[in-house]
């Protein structure tokens, strides 16, 4: 488009079609444009933002606040998944034995289920083993003292291998056991795990509730601030367009606006997280290791961090777009 | 390059500021336009920026016609014209240079490349020594001088300039003229919305008069020489 400006006297006999001469500057002369329009229009809105300090922090502290929650609440959840994860040992089936196996065949049972992969250990119990440790242990001694045969059965204690999705396997493994002909009765203390895994799986959907809400609140907080910009750089918008500035070019400043927004507001979060995370590490790692050997509180960890500086730019650009595509259009030179 | 055929403008609140109006402007022609209040010559600045598009007739710049151009096409089409508005639309939360940068920047001009045509755009104007300062601290009429230095950094072919002395004592509207008239010299055609009879009376150039939406008379002065 240039060439034709300084060669004018080439072309002045000829009507020259005013719009058609954009599409003769070469692709690749926009291309440089448009990338250096990019770097201009990113390094132009920063320096925008950082001239307003304070309102520019306080609205990314209200977005930290709002990503800062549903992550927070997600390493909550992880780290008792994690913490979880060392009790699997404590998930135990225990095999009550009819009273017609003897001692050698019960051992010989124990002995082969604890080959099994999933299996971590199998012991087997005697009756007159299990008869003592009752007595200790239930304090009805004397009561056990006056029977004259021995109640209790054999057992065999089946500790299940660490393995991951713990509950559906273990509940298979007892269906499998219980149609052991040596058998009595399988039964699976299982249940305070289950409970467990149930309220992760509640706190896991909370969280993905919560997240949703607030990404929303996000978008309308990046929605809103942009769309107070927007009204007060009107008067250069309408200039823009008046000296030809197409609508992408009116429209980036403010896509960059919401990206920085998103930047800054996922900064605010890792802040917050951060703080939180130290403040409150010592009492968790004190709390969580009365129910593990090795507890350690991880933090949001360096892959969910990104991925949320990620969500947080996506979010501020989409609510930059939305604020944009709804104002910019009304603006016009008139 | 300016080309008027039959075109009515009528408002949507039935206000009809052009009635079937024709007219023509030569390449590298100078003509000024002139008329009442109310005459329509905002109006036909507006449509040919396509700031309004024509109820009827047709609109042609630089032989291209308007009404087939679409909404995605404007601002290329406001790149090819330099408009000088009376009232400056400059902006005050950026220096002298950045306010004449601005059509350079849209143009996806390099660093070196604008400094380059600023400096050349703000010498026309004489204002080359103000760049650094905000426009507000400038007189009414170098702010003006500041909106022409804009309005032609671009090197544009056609060049519009609605009531541009409109805020100026005598002298210095008799200064921005000239300026105007340089520019015809190297080859702009440049159409100027005015009603100051007495000042462009005294310049020999084209006046096209309209009267209610209508070409009263397209009168060229005695002695210019087209």
């Amino acid at each position: 488009m240039s060439d034709n400006y300084q060669r004018p006297s080439r072309r002045a006999e000829r009507p020259r079609a005013a719009g058609a001469s954009l599409l003769q500057a070469r692709w690749t002369t926009r291309l440089k444009s448009w990338v250096l329009h990019h770097r201009q229009t990113a390094k132009e809105s920063a320096r925008r933002l950082i001239k307003a300090p304070w309102s520019t922090f306080t609205t990314c502290l209200v977005l930290g606040i709002a990503l800062a929650l549903p992550s927070g609440l997600y390493v909550l959840l992880k780290n008792v998944e994690n913490l979880s994860a060392g009790w699997q040992g404590a998930a135990q089936i225990t095999l009550y034995l009819r009273d017609a196996v003897s001692d050698a065949q019960g051992q010989k049972l124990a002995a082969r289920l604890s080959s099994r992969d999933t299996i971590a250990a199998a012991d087997y119990v005697a009756r007159e083993q299990t008869l003592a440790e009752f007595k200790q242990q239930s304090g009805f001694g004397d009561i056990i003292d006056s029977l004259d045969s021995n109640p209790l059965p054999a057992v065999i204690s089946v500790v299940l291998a660490d393995v991951p999705d713990l509950p559906k396997l273990s509940e298979k493994l007892l269906a499998e056991l219980d149609q052991l002909e040596a058998v009595e009765s399988a039964q699976l203390d299982l249940a305070w795990l289950q409970r467990l895994y149930q309220m992760m799986e509640l706190g896991r959907r909370f969280a993905w509730v919560l997240a949703t809400l607030l990404a929303l609140g996000v978008v309308l907080i990046i929605g809103n601030t942009i769309r107070l910009s927007i009204e007060s750089r009107r008067a250069e918008i309408v200039i823009v367009k008046l000296v030809g500035g197409t609508n992408a070019f009116v429209r980036r400043p403010f896509l960059y606006y919401g990206l920085w927004y998103g930047f800054g507001g996922a900064l605010c979060a890792s802040l917050v997280l951060l703080i939180a995370y130290y403040w409150l590490q010592t009492p968790l790692t004190a709390l969580a290791s009365l129910y593990a050997d090795e507890a350690e509180f991880s933090g949001l960890g360096v892959r969910d961090t990104l991925l949320m500086w990620l969500a947080a730019c996506v979010l501020g650009v989409f609510g930059a777009w939305l604020a944009v595509a709804r104002h910019l259009g009304a603006i016009e030179p008139r | 390059m300016i080309e008027f055929d039959r075109v009515s403008k009528r408002y949507d609140n039935g206000y009809e500021a052009l009635l079937d109006l024709s007219f023509r402007i030569e390449r590298k022609e100078m003509v000024f336009l002139t008329g009442r209040s109310g005459a329509g010559k905002s109006t036909l600045l507006k449509l040919i920026m396509l700031m309004e598009r024509a109820t009827q007739g047709e609109v042609r710049i630089a032989g291209q016609n308007l009404n087939a151009m679409s909404r995605r096409q404007i601002p290329y089409l406001r790149r090819e014209i330099g408009v000088v508005f009376q009232n400056h639309q400059l902006l005050f939360d950026r220096s002298v240079f950045d306010n004449v940068a601005l059509p350079l920047h849209i143009a996806g001009y390099r660093a070196r490349e604008v400094g380059r045509r600023v400096r050349a755009a703000l010498a026309k104007v004489g204002l080359e020594r103000y760049e650094k300062q905000n426009p507000l601290t400038l007189s009414g009429g170098e702010q003006q001088r500041v909106g022409i230095a804009r309005a032609v950094v671009n090197k544009p072919s056609l060049l519009l300039a609605d009531e541009p002395t409109g805020n100026l004592d005598p002298g210095l509207s008799a200064d921005v003229m000239s300026l105007f008239e340089q520019f015809n010299q190297v080859g702009v055609t440049i159409l100027i919305a005015s009603h100051d009879l007495s000042l462009i009376a005294r310049l020999q150039h084209r006046i096209i008069t309209l009267r209610e939406g209508r070409l009263l008379s397209s009168a060229v002065n005695p002695g210019n020489v087209r």
